[in-house]
């Protein structure tokens, strides 16, 4: 049937179905090419020994237990963000603004901590406890309201949100900017420094060690989306309206409604990033403190498919990463920018082979023959 | 999955024991161990000149040394100051001012290490023994370069290119901050010292690293008027305005000859080897490290580049004579007889040396006739932040 029209080289065609092994396969065989690639760049590039410079990649993020806490802090930091976006995302809402949200969440919870701090009048002070309660619920509304804002705009006059989100970004950072102005110490430096230094008012509380707050939080809501993703009537209602909008209206669901709610849990969620970034974590607030991390997460979050628990391990991928990164930058002297460049490579190795995934490619021998067996 | 955990696992151990095996080659000379800490790489021209000076240091002493760069302004900062006190670091330096509360706090918990962080404010009043701030009489080398200016500007009148009541300097500064506040006075002292009619006006980007503000801040600066720029922040976007202009201009941090070759005339810089080898000799000898060290023209931190092409006949001659009256003591930058206040001449000052969130003015400063910047007795980064007669401000956002 094929004889006479002269079939291209190759051609992609969609798969059916693949079984996990194999999916694993591709995926196994992806992170081995990029290592290899990676190995090729680095010998030509820099004459360093590449298995030596993986060595320093895993060092630099698990070298020490030190090292590993930082990497468990920043993977629960960037996991809660993801997260975050993730019921957005789901809906098919473009939530782009997950940096905006946790700053305003950080610039809520710092703005108690230096209202209610060290700089009440003499005389004055408010329990301590007071002014983490009033942190927690501030960061969560102010998160909160960063995501209303765009959801009621989509929800009331369908704008498009991808925009309406990003820009709310820029406001938050030119909030931000304009408080540090406010709270600079000392004047002029536009630096805020860490809050309360001595007194310690609004620190969130140490579990343990400094760094397990955030590792704990982040397992509890990564449990906690498992669930209601998967096992709640609203995350059900999130999954319709992500397939189709008509269909959930047509089976009676308030899409505004879900759009809503759904936003202000995203923001409430980032705004909980912000909380522990500048509660527990840098005890500071600046207009870089989310770090980029807003937008890594969309990554982070699709790469694992809107799954909780596969987003533990495609966060720890890109924490790990980085991390190693500036180990390698330390210890072979290369600058920076080379490290960035062995993440890029890894990162475009994983995410390509989604495209395997998918689909596969038949060459023409190959497909002739297969021919051959459905006849 | 097993096998690679194993994989995984082994390649740790390999790496721990190269870690180890590293540590072990140490020489019994060269106990010491330094880390630093930088804010940038050496793209920065501010990071680069740490980064210069620190390699230089360690190299002259023999030391064996780690470096961070790229480290932000946050608990990234203290969680470095402690990886470097886990890799067996015993002094390690920070050199942004925003590491400082960081460093203060990885300082507390270590006790047997020594933290120097430069252009801080804190040590004098922190009270830790292991922690230490330092800076340089920068204003000086400032004032130097302020004398080659004012010599750029009678060169100019002389020409005939520019009338004596044209005199006016544009400079860029990054924020209202007592450091850039004390660093574009001095330059303009230095200048008017040699031009009387010079005059000056200040815009500020925001940014102690913002090429496209710093760029705009010139061309406005240059549209207003102002014949001879110079700038206290980090890019080179000022000098490649200038350089675009035909405005001779002076800088800052180093020379910036090569994108300014036709027009600029010196730059000012803080050379930390000095201080970074004092600190290290200290740990080595087992020396208190004093809680403020300031950089001077003797101990050779504050230095001046050569010359650019641009400069005027006899500015080297200017200069070393001013250079020789700062050591004798026979002149002050800040004497309080060059300058008024409102009008006025400034008898009493009471400046912000100890930081505080009402920027409450604690210590006199006016001693002897002169504003005594980074004195002894006081701290060592800039507290100079009056609003000289003769110094338009175009904006104070920041």
């Amino acid at each position: 049937m094929t004889s006479k029209v002269k079939e291209p080289l190759f051609h992609i065609v969609k798969r059916d179905n693949i079984s996990k092994k194999q999916e694993w396969i591709i995926r196994g065989a992806a992170i081995i090419a990029a290592l290899i690639v990676c190995a090729l760049i680095t010998t030509i590039l820099t004459g360093d020994n590449p298995i030596k410079v993986y060595g320093t990649i895993i060092s630099g993020a698990f070298g020490s237990a030190r090292k590993t806490w930082v990497t468990l802090q920043n993977l629960a930091i960037l996991l809660i963000i993801s997260l975050a976006l993730t019921p957005a995302f789901k809906m098919r809402f473009w939530n782009i603004g997950g940096e905006g949200q946790v700053l305003m969440g950080g610039l809520a919870a710092a703005s108690c901590m230096i209202l209610l701090g060290d700089r009440l009048p003499k005389g004055l002070s408010v329990p301590n406890w007071f002014v983490v309660v009033l942190m927690i619920v501030t960061s969560l509304l102010a998160g909160a309201i960063w995501g209303f804002i765009p959801a009621i705009l989509k929800a009331k006059w369908n704008t498009n949100e991808t925009l309406s989100t990003l820009m709310m970004n820029y406001i938050a950072t030119q909030l931000v900017a304009y408080f540090t102005i406010v709270w600079e110490v000392p004047k002029g430096s536009g630096k805020i420094g860490i809050i309360n230094q001595n007194t310690n008012i609004g620190w969130l509380p140490q579990i343990g060690n400094k760094y397990l707050l955030s590792i704990i939080v982040a397992a509890v809501i990564t449990v906690g989306m498992l669930i209601y993703l998967n096992y709640s009537k609203h995350g059900y209602e999130i999954a319709v309206v992500g397939e189709s909008e008509k269909t959930a209206r047509y089976v009676g669901m308030k899409v505004k409604k879900v759009i809503v709610r759904t936003m202000l849990l995203s923001g409430a969620l980032c705004g909980l990033a912000g909380l522990l970034l500048v509660g527990s974590i840098n005890h500071t607030v600046t207009t870089t403190i989310a770090g980029g991390q807003g937008f890594t997460a969309v990554m982070v979050s699709w790469l694992a498919k809107f799954n909780p628990i596969t987003m533990v391990f495609t966060s720890l991928l890109i924490v790990f990463l980085g991390r190693g990164a500036s180990e390698i930058s330390t210890a072979f002297g290369l600058n920076q920018s080379f490290s960035d460049i062995l993440t890029g490579i890894i990162l475009f190795f994983i995410i390509g082979c989604e495209f395997f995934i998918n689909y596969k490619i038949n060459f023409r021998k190959k497909s002739k023959e297969e021919v051959k067996e459905n006849v | 999955m097993k096998k690679l955990t194993a994989l995984l696992l082994s390649l740790v151990m390999v790496v721990s024991l190269c870690a180890c095996g590293g540590a072990e080659k140490a020489e019994g000379s060269s106990k010491v161990k330094a880390g630093f800490i930088f804010l940038h790489d050496e793209n920065s021209t501010y990071d680069l000149n740490f980064i210069n000076a620190a390699k230089e240091a360690c190299d002259a002493l023999g030391v064996e040394y780690l470096m961070k760069t790229n480290i932000p302004e946050g608990q990234e900062c203290y969680d470095t100051a402690c990886e470097l006190v886990d890799a067996g670091c015993n002094i390690i330096f920070a050199d942004s001012f925003g590491h400082e509360d960081f460093m203060i706090e990885a300082a507390k918990e270590n006790p047997n290490v020594q933290f120097c962080h430069a252009t801080g404010t804190k040590a004098h009043t922190e009270g830790l023994s292991n922690y230490h701030n330092a800076f340089a009489s920068i204003y000086e080398g400032r004032y130097l370069a302020g004398i080659a200016a004012g010599m750029k500007l009678n060169e100019m009148i002389d020409a005939g290119t520019i009338t004596a009541d044209q005199t006016k300097i544009g400079y860029i500064g990054a924020y209202t901050y007592a450091e850039v506040i004390s660093g574009y006075t001095s330059f303009f002292l230095g200048a008017r010292s040699v031009c009387p009619s010079a005059t000056m006006e200040v815009t500020f980007t925001g940014s102690w690293y913002d090429e496209t503000a710093e760029k705009e801040g010139a061309n406005t600066l240059i549209n207003d008027g102002c014949v001879l720029i110079s700038q206290h922040a980090d890019s080179m976007g000022a000098p490649t305005a200038c350089e675009t202009a035909g405005v001779p201009n002076v800088s800052y941090n180093g020379s910036t000859a090569s994108v300014a070759p036709n027009t600029f005339i010196v730059s000012s810089r803080i050379n930390w080897t000095p201080y970074f080898k004092f600190a290290i000799e200290s740990v080595r000898d087992g020396k208190a490290i004093p809680a403020d060290y300031t950089g001077t023209i003797a101990t050779g931190s504050v230095v001046l580049t050569d010359l650019g092409s641009a400069a005027a006949a006899g500015t080297q001659e200017a200069i070393d004579k001013a250079k020789a009256d700062l050591q004798s003591g026979s002149l002050h930058v800040f004497d309080t007889a060059t300058f008024t206040v409102g009008g006025a001449k400034l008898d009493s000052y009471k400046a912000d040396v100890d930081t505080d969130a009402a920027y409450e003015g604690d210590h006199e400063v006016i001693v002897n006739g002169f504003f005594n910047e980074s004195g002894d007795g006081f701290r060592s980064a800039p507290y100079f932040d009056v609003q000289i007669d003769g110094i338009t401000l175009l904006d104070t956002a920041f």
